[in-house]
């Protein structure tokens, strides 16, 4: 089943062109990397994906929702973690997603079981009464991942969201959401570290604001690496296909 | 419709309780007009006599005609401080976070204004405690009254800035709505002097006086501080802030500070 489906989308920012005919869809279940360098264009599809910019050209679907028609519906199945951290510091993490919850209509005991429940599986649950100020990177992070799941989203967006951790964090992080991707959600991951992606994982490569390539990493690794493949796609001065 | 309420909710409680850990924040908010009230008002009292003008039914000294210029003056630097965080990155992570919500953007940006507007009211319940102490009253149902004039003008005077900070790239920091926004408001109205006294001396700068929002908004809360409705000043600062709010909502673009961030 598909959960998200891009199609055909652009984007320019004045006269600059940020995205060129991006299509590329990701299966309920999978784990996608959107792999690209830095200015590939990954934080605008983002946004397009969030609804913070609004479709020029194409179409983005969400669950079968059009995000342009039916935002509501679309965005009421979307969990996002965006690269910065969007926490209030000084509130404590159940405070922090009992926020998140009230943005999306749960209050009361709805919303305090779907808070446990998101903690919970983050493995977050002892720390809900913390202080976010007092939670080291890793955990913060966790904690935004736990609270993009509060509302039950079956499409979970994550910006680059292991920069600033160290080694340990990062692959905790990493394998915490494999694990979601494999309880039936569709994840697609911005980064540009092929270090987060398995081989079994989709990888789209986005590069100046096109999809070089869409399948499977261990595909695109071919027998020489992803990261050397990847680094081959890239490289400058090599052209972009039309 | 539980839910729009129940994430209005969410929003008032989250900025109330930000407010209220924010000391800083409160200090500022209260000595500004307290300075005015206190400092000023006693150096123009001698200077300046008012006469018998409605809503008052006597002659007042000069601190008890600027008290609701000064509950205005609150309201409109929290007004220009909220939506100017709304639009620039101070608030960029939290106003992504907040349009993630499914609910219409309009409803969200309505429900961060009132939240922002709440804490306004308690800066001016905090002035005119402190105002009732050094002996500055109004008569105790206009402690009642002023709420909700203190609503409508405070969405108006959030709107307003949430207009200004959406359209007019210029104003990219506080100096600047400062100098251009705040300021000629305050002193282009009658929050400091009866339009009648401005008359005598420009009979311009009164017609300006007459046409800025905000010296409805100040008088609106000055009948209201007497247990009066100023009808005129209740229409003009309910037509501006659904003309402010609707020019807002359709210049507001929070792709913006996603922009500024490229460079």
């Amino acid at each position: 089943m598909i959960g998200l489906e891009i199609s055909h989308v652009s984007y320019s920012y004045g006269k600059s062109r940020a995205l060129d005919d991006v299509s590329f869809s990701v299966r309920t279940g999978r784990f996608c990397a959107l792999l690209g360098p830095n200015g590939a264009g990954k934080s605008t599809l983002f946004a397009l994906l969030t609804r913070l910019l609004a479709t020029g050209a194409g179409t983005i679907g969400v669950a079968g929702f059009d995000i342009a028609r039916e935002p509501r519906a679309a965005l009421a199945r979307i969990g996002v973690v965006f690269q910065q951290p969007t926490l209030d510091l000084d509130m404590s993490v159940r405070r922090n997603l009992r926020y998140f919850a009230g943005l999306h209509g749960l209050s009361g005991r709805q919303a305090a079981v779907a808070i446990e429940a998101a903690l919970t599986q983050l493995g977050m649950a002892e720390r809900a009464d913390e202080q976010v100020r007092a939670l080291n990177g890793g955990h913060r992070r966790r904690m935004e991942i736990a609270r993009a799941l509060i509302h039950k989203p079956q499409i979970l967006l994550l910006d680059e969201p292991t920069v600033g951790l160290d080694a340990a964090s990062r692959q905790a992080i990493t394998d915490h959401v494999h694990l979601l991707a494999e309880s039936g959600l569709a994840v697609l991951w911005a980064t540009h570290l092929v270090d987060e992606i398995r081989p079994e994982d989709q990888v789209v490569v986005l590069h100046r604001g096109r999809v070089l390539s869409d399948g499977s990493a261990a595909e695109l690794a071919g027998g020489q690496g992803l990261a050397k493949a990847f680094l081959s796609m890239t490289a400058e001065g090599r052209e972009v296909p039309a | 419709m539980k839910a729009w309420l129940v994430a209005l909710s969410a929003i008032v409680t989250r900025e109330n309780l930000r407010f209220v850990r924010q000391r800083g924040r409160f200090l500022a908010a209260l000595v500004r007009p307290l300075v005015w009230l206190i400092v000023f008002a006693a150096g123009f009292r001698a200077a300046l006599g008012v006469s018998i003008i409605p809503p008052y039914q006597t002659y007042i000294t000069y601190e008890v005609y600027i008290l609701p210029g000064l509950c205005g003056m609150i309201q409109l630097f929290n007004g220009m401080q909220s939506s100017l965080a709304l639009v620039y990155d101070q608030e960029m992570g939290s106003m992504r976070l907040l349009l993630t919500s499914p609910l219409p953007r309009w409803w969200l940006l309505f429900s961060k204004l009132l939240a922002g507007v709440i804490v306004s009211i308690l800066q001016v319940a905090v002035f005119l405690a402190i105002a009732a102490l050094t002996g500055i009253t109004v008569p105790p149902v206009g402690y009642v009254a002023v709420l909700p004039a203190l609503v409508i003008s405070g969405l108006m005077l959030g709107a307003f800035g949430l207009l200004i900070s959406s359209t007019v790239r210029q104003l990219e920091n506080f100096a600047g709505v400062m100098n251009f926004v705040i300021f000629p408001m305050f002193f282009l109205s009658s929050a400091l002097y009866p339009l009648w006294k401005m008359a005598e001396s420009s009979p311009l700068l009164r017609d300006i006086c007459a046409l800025n929002p905000f010296t409805y908004a100040v008088e609106l809360i000055r009948f209201a501080l007497y247990g009066e409705l100023n009808l005129t000043a209740l229409a003009w600062v309910g037509a501006c802030f659904v003309l402010f709010m609707l020019a807002a909502l359709w210049g507001y673009n929070p792709a913006r500070a996603m922009l500024r961030s490229k460079g």
